[in-house]
């Protein structure tokens, strides 16, 4: 259960890691609609540098930034091998109903490209940034929604708190299974019918203890008067400093570069 | 010799950035029937410790033997040794999840296999050692107070017929009625079913008063490792790792500072009565 990786937080010291939350959720659109322009082999290498620059940036070992690609590995596969079989054009190869175009083969790259770069630019986001900065950003970035009555307080408040309760939840089921484990409990072995009736004992345990947690917190937010977010102050409020007004003026000149690929087609 | 280790090690997060280590180079021999107070600051490796002693943690380096066998060994059956060596979390009874009582004590047995009837013999056992009345056998777990739920509990791992006990802080959250309970029901464990006991606790007077060896660990290592007496005798230091001794430690040294021929190895209150009883009646005559 440890190698849970929805918090993929990676705790060291870099420009990245100190910008403001808003600026680094802002900069990957940003770089995600940049990515979209560009079309030709310039714009691609000039997308993949701002990437690797960023990477450098960020300290993160590259090894973590490939581990993001694993879920979309296959995402990834099927993409390209549709794009490649399915798109009409000038033939190169044919075979029974398959067949591969240089259409295709352009496609399939330019998408498994675009792909590859925009999870690992979305992952440099999420490893240089706790979940908690993250959900603060973006109550701050979408508070503009409260004017059409969206609760955008109470959402971000319950992602926190959903995020807080992620490892919690973890470790108690961690405890729980090795609580049953001593008791003789299986979990490895048998058919599936068994396995999920050996479910029983951890999702039970689980479930009590849930309750009680989110009982005694909602009890506990009460006691300090928590009645949502009109007035609401925050302890350590988001404040933008000058390296915050560089990130973006170097957006803007990203996205203005990207637009220069687009029109000119490099 | 029961439980033997030998070298053992063990890192947390082992080849990530959140690498710790829990257990440095551990050497530790337990005999059959012995009763052991485990103490130690949290965070200390103690329920690091209990866990390799039924191998539901596998140590980074070193062995663990059970009545002579290396339990990590090709072919050795885990879920045997635990049918052996019982292991009783820290508020057990957050594991109770079946719909009565009774049911709940069979779920041990039942993994060992046994027939339906064997496992209720068992569980009716279980349940009378640690003194739950039959007619609560067939209500809901969670209907139970707070030190029910803990005996009930307890009776769950007892079910599977134990030869080594390990606690973890039974005694928590408990009011002194339920404590006093629990203690008496494992020192009756040992003396008269003769199970090992191994009892992990904050509380130096719990360990002084049942313990007979003490050990206290330290930054994933053995401090301190002998009899409650001895251990505490070396107070001073067990101060500088954030432990205290009992109360009537600080006491009968105070006293005999202060000139009264005490005797400072007293642990208990029975015994420090005692000593000053006899150091009073000394000086009076």
């Amino acid at each position: 259960m440890g190698e849970l990786t929805l918090g993929q937080y990676y705790p060291v010291d870099s420009v990245l890691h100190r910008l403001d939350p808003r600026v680094k959720f802002v900069g990957t659109i940003v770089y995600i609609v940049g990515l979209f322009q560009v079309r030709g082999v310039f714009g691609y290498l000039f997308a993949a540098a701002v990437l690797l620059l960023l990477i450098f940036l960020s300290k993160v070992p590259f090894r973590f930034i490939l581990k993001s690609l694993k879920p979309v590995f296959f995402l990834l596969i099927i993409t390209m091998l549709f794009n490649v079989l399915l798109t009409p054009g000038t033939v190169l190869w044919k075979w029974w109903i398959l067949r591969i175009t240089k259409e295709g083969l352009r496609q399939a790259v330019t998408m498994g490209l675009r792909l590859v770069f925009l999870v690992c630019g979305s992952s440099i986001m999420t490893l240089t940034t706790t979940p908690n900065a993250l959900t603060d950003a973006m109550e701050r970035l979408f508070s503009f929604l409260k004017i059409i009555r969206v609760p955008v307080h109470e959402i971000a408040m319950m992602m926190s708190i959903a995020l807080r309760f992620i490892p919690i939840l973890t470790e108690e089921l961690d405890k729980i299974k090795k609580a049953q484990m001593a008791r003789g409990a299986d979990f490895e072995s048998g058919g599936v019918i068994r396995r999920l009736k050996a479910m029983i004992p951890l999702l039970v345990p689980l479930f009590v203890s849930a309750f009680r947690r989110a009982n005694d917190l909602a009890m506990a937010m009460e006691a300090r008067c928590y009645h949502g977010g009109s007035g609401r102050t925050q302890m350590k409020p988001l404040r933008y400093r000058r390296r915050d007004a560089a990130a973006y003026i170097l957006m803007a000149v990203f996205l203005g570069i990207c637009i220069v690929f687009r029109i000119t087609g490099l | 010799m029961q439980i033997e280790l030998k070298d053992l090690s063990y890192t947390y997060g082992l080849h990530t950035v959140y690498e710790v280590p829990a257990l440095k180079g551990i050497n530790l021999k337990i005999r059959a029937g012995e009763f052991i107070g485990l103490a130690g600051h949290t965070g200390s490796g103690k329920s690091t410790l209990i866990q390799h002693m039924n191998g539901l943690i596998r140590p980074t380096s070193g062995q663990v033997f059970y009545e002579g066998k290396d339990i990590w060994e090709e072919g050795y059956d885990l879920r045997e040794l635990r049918t052996h060596v019982g292991l009783v979390f820290q508020y057990p009874e957050n594991q109770l999840f079946e719909t009565t009582v009774l049911k709940d004590v069979m779920f041990g047995p039942g993994n060992q296999g046994l027939s339906e009837e064997e496992c209720r013999k068992r569980a009716d056992y279980a349940l009378k050692l640690v003194g739950i009345p039959e007619d609560l056998y067939e209500t809901s777990p969670f209907d139970l107070s707070g030190g029910q739920k803990r005996r009930a509990a307890i009776a769950g791992v007892l079910a599977m017929n134990v030869e080594v006990l390990i606690l973890d802080e039974p005694t928590a959250g408990l009011d002194p009625a339920g404590r006093e309970e629990i203690l008496t029901l494992i020192r009756h464990l040992r003396d008269q079913q003769g199970i090992t006991i191994i009892l992990v606790s904050h509380s130096m007077e719990d360990v002084a008063a049942y313990a007979q060896r003490m050990i206290v660990f330290h930054e994933g290592e053995i401090a301190f490792d002998g009899t409650p007496k001895m251990v505490f005798s070396h107070f001073r230091e067990l101060e500088k790792i954030g432990l205290a001794a009992p109360e009537i430690t600080y006491i009968m040294h105070e006293l005999k500072e202060r000139g009264l021929d005490v005797d400072v190895s007293a642990i208990t209150v029975p015994e420090a009565k005692r000593s000053i009883l006899m150091a009073l009646a000394q000086k009076n005559s």
